[in-house]
């Protein structure tokens, strides 16, 4: 509006000695044009970033150490040796039990996050090696639904703890979800109580149970299997909780402290055993591993010899 | 008693129903026949209505503020009831209660969440919106239960868990995680009733159970109908609508094999007749009790164990 009767006003009396000026848009335009994808803005310090150089970097913010999102499949490649693993139950596909549909239908909307992800469900099973011990590993995707958990999920980590009881090897999960997946839904609230009742299976057998959490873990699966790891370590500032922000913010009807809810204030509060720089997660495991290592050479000295 | 919008019409006709009463001595036979008439219109239109709910009315049902709370089934269910305290840990939260008690004789452990009612007692219930505490105090009396071989019987009837600064602080979701953890293999039959709402993680935390019963009208479901439209829809007044695509009405979840048994409710709802429901829930109680007491142990266990395990819909095509 103001721009516009400017514009009236210049016509009225228009000066000689005023050129005629190009309109700001296209200099706007001329701004957006550097190529998306090389620059990222850190959002730990602001700061404006090479993205070579953080993809060089663990996906770290080389000035601040910020924890960018990586992928599942970037994940388990920075944890096995020489980043090979194997996937298992890679065909499991979603079913729609409830013919659910929003504004799109859910079988759509899984098309388009497998196509997106090049994953059929919000979880990647896999195993391998960790300095020559083998594990099983359930990295969970959050560009798929945001990481959501529903059937495939966990009948996917009950089938990985399965596999792990019956081979005696350690159980690994990575967790990065907003919690349960409405579309499918009390099927997706069962699968807290499935997937928990597995880890009973897991403790019963004496199999140690690792679970990492990162940003995000909150909701159905932080209220299941997340939290009930042997040892349970976090990436600096991950969000962990059960409620979200907005809901917690529309109910107490005031604004949360900063650093609620982050992988500090969890350790603060006893909730977490440690946090975990990326880059040292793979030493940690092979520390911890060692640890619980059933090996002759580090079980207790027999009751016989005194 | 407190009228659900689509209750309101009756309430208009008993008005007329009601002058017309007064009327009927002072004009005669015409007078009379329009308020048969309208008493038969009466009857009818309340039937049709409660035998063909909508899954959004059902919801209103089962938040119906007359609606009976988990005390007012223990009181008439159960005999000698001691409500005990506290979670030995941090504090006592009033959303869930728990006690002993006994039931044809025999000792039971009995926990439930707990609405309040009216204004003054909600703000000390917290809307049945239990605080970690509250699932802690749980499982302490669940594990009471488990070293003195007696059943547990839950009484389900939240929003949800409190989403809360200090719920956040003391681990909200490990103490859900927690207790549901411990249910699936806590050695003594445990038998769970949806009375009311029963809402997501806030609901499991006491409803892991070797049989599962649910009310008429009452519901079970992974998310709120007005938080799920509000994220997915963007609309929260879509509630209406969303309620149904969650299926989260008994009939449903009967349907999808997630609870054993419906308990059949008066006709307009639980509240109209407590002594008839209560009766009813009293009966059911004692027969999946008598059943689940007699199968071992470990059998029991392994059932339970089972039962969750198969809980999922997935397909697997080879390739």
């Amino acid at each position: 509006m103001i721009y516009s009767s400017y514009e009236e006003k210049k016509s009225e009396k228009t000066l000689w000695f005023r050129r005629e000026k190009q309109p700001k848009e296209k200099i706007k335009n001329k701004k957006l044009q550097i190529p998306e994808g090389i620059w990222v803005r850190c959002k730990g310090c602001k700061e404006i970033i090479y993205k070579k150089e953080i993809e060089r970097n663990y996906d770290l913010c080389p000035k601040c150490d910020y924890h960018f999102y990586i992928n599942a499949k970037k994940r388990l490649s920075l944890l096995y040796d020489e980043g090979k693993y194997t996937a298992f139950d890679e065909n499991m596909l979603a079913t729609d039990p409830l013919k659910f549909r929003d504004r799109k239908k859910y079988k759509d909307r899984l098309k388009e996050y497998a196509s997106i992800t090049g994953l059929k469900d919000a979880i990647l099973s896999t195993e391998g090696a960790i300095a020559n011990k083998q594990v099983v590993i359930c990295a969970m995707e959050f560009k798929f639904m945001g990481g959501s958990m529903a059937s495939v999920v966990g009948e996917k980590i009950v089938r990985a703890i399965e596999k792990c009881i019956a081979g005696n090897i350690p159980f690994i999960t990575v967790s990065c979800s907003g919690g349960a997946r409405m579309q499918e839904g009390i099927f997706s609230l069962m699968q807290m109580a499935k997937t928990s009742g597995a880890i009973g299976k897991l403790n019963e057998a004496g199999i140690p149970f690792i679970s990492i959490l990162t940003d995000p873990t909150t909701g159905g699966v932080s209220a299941s299997f997340a939290m009930l790891g042997d040892i349970i370590f976090s990436e600096p500032r991950a969000l962990i909780g059960f409620a979200g922000e907005r809901v917690i913010e529309q109910t107490i009807g005031q604004q949360l402290p900063p650093g609620f809810q982050r992988a500090e204030f969890l350790l603060e509060h006893g909730m977490i055993d440690m946090i975990v720089d990326r880059r040292k997660m793979r030493d940690t495991l092979i520390t911890l591993l060692n640890f619980f290592d059933k090996s002759p050479q580090n079980t207790p000295l027999p009751q016989n010899q005194k | 008693m407190a009228t659900l919008d689509f209750e309101k019409q009756f309430i208009e006709l008993d008005v007329a129903i009601r002058e017309m009463q007064n009327l009927a001595y002072e004009w005669g036979d015409n007078v009379r026949q329009e308020y048969r008439r309208l008493k038969k219109k009466r009857t009818k239109m309340f039937n049709d209505t409660y035998n063909k709910l909508t899954p959004w009315q059902r919801t209103q049902l089962a938040r119906h503020p007359d609606r009976p709370y988990t005390l007012d089934y223990i009181s008439q269910i159960f005999s000698d009831f001691i409500e005990l305290h506290g979670d030995r840990k941090f504090a006592d939260d009033a959303a869930i209660i728990g006690g002993l008690a006994k039931l044809n004789g025999r000792g039971v452990m009995l926990i439930g969440h707990q609405k309040g009612r009216g204004t003054k007692e909600n703000i000390s219930r917290n809307f049945g919106m239990a605080n970690p505490e509250g699932f802690r105090k749980a499982l302490r009396l669940m594990k009471l239960a488990e070293r003195f071989h007696k059943p547990v019987i839950t009484f389900i009837d939240t929003p949800g868990a409190y989403p809360g600064i200090g719920a956040e602080e003391r681990g909200q979701a490990e103490a859900i995680a927690r207790n549901i953890y411990e249910m699936m293999v806590l050695r003594v039959p445990i038998i769970s009733i949806i009375v009311g709402e029963g809402g997501s993680g806030g609901a499991l935390a006491l409803g892991v159970s070797d049989r599962l019963l649910i009310l008429e009208h009452s519901i079970y479901s992974v998310i709120s109908p007005e938080a799920c439209a509000a994220i997915l829809w963007k609309d929260h007044t879509k509630a209406p609508e969303v309620a149904g695509a969650l299926r989260l009405t008994a009939q449903d979840l009967s349907k999808h094999k997630i609870v054993d048994e419906i308990v059949k409710e008066p006709i307009g709802g639980a509240h109209r007749n407590f002594d008839m429901i209560a009766h009813k829930m009293r009966r059911a109680i004692v027969r999946h009790l008598q059943k689940i007491s007699l199968i071992p142990i470990e059998k029991l266990l392994s059932q339970r164990y089972q039962r969750y395990r198969d809980y999922g819909e997935y397909q697997e095509p080879t390739d």
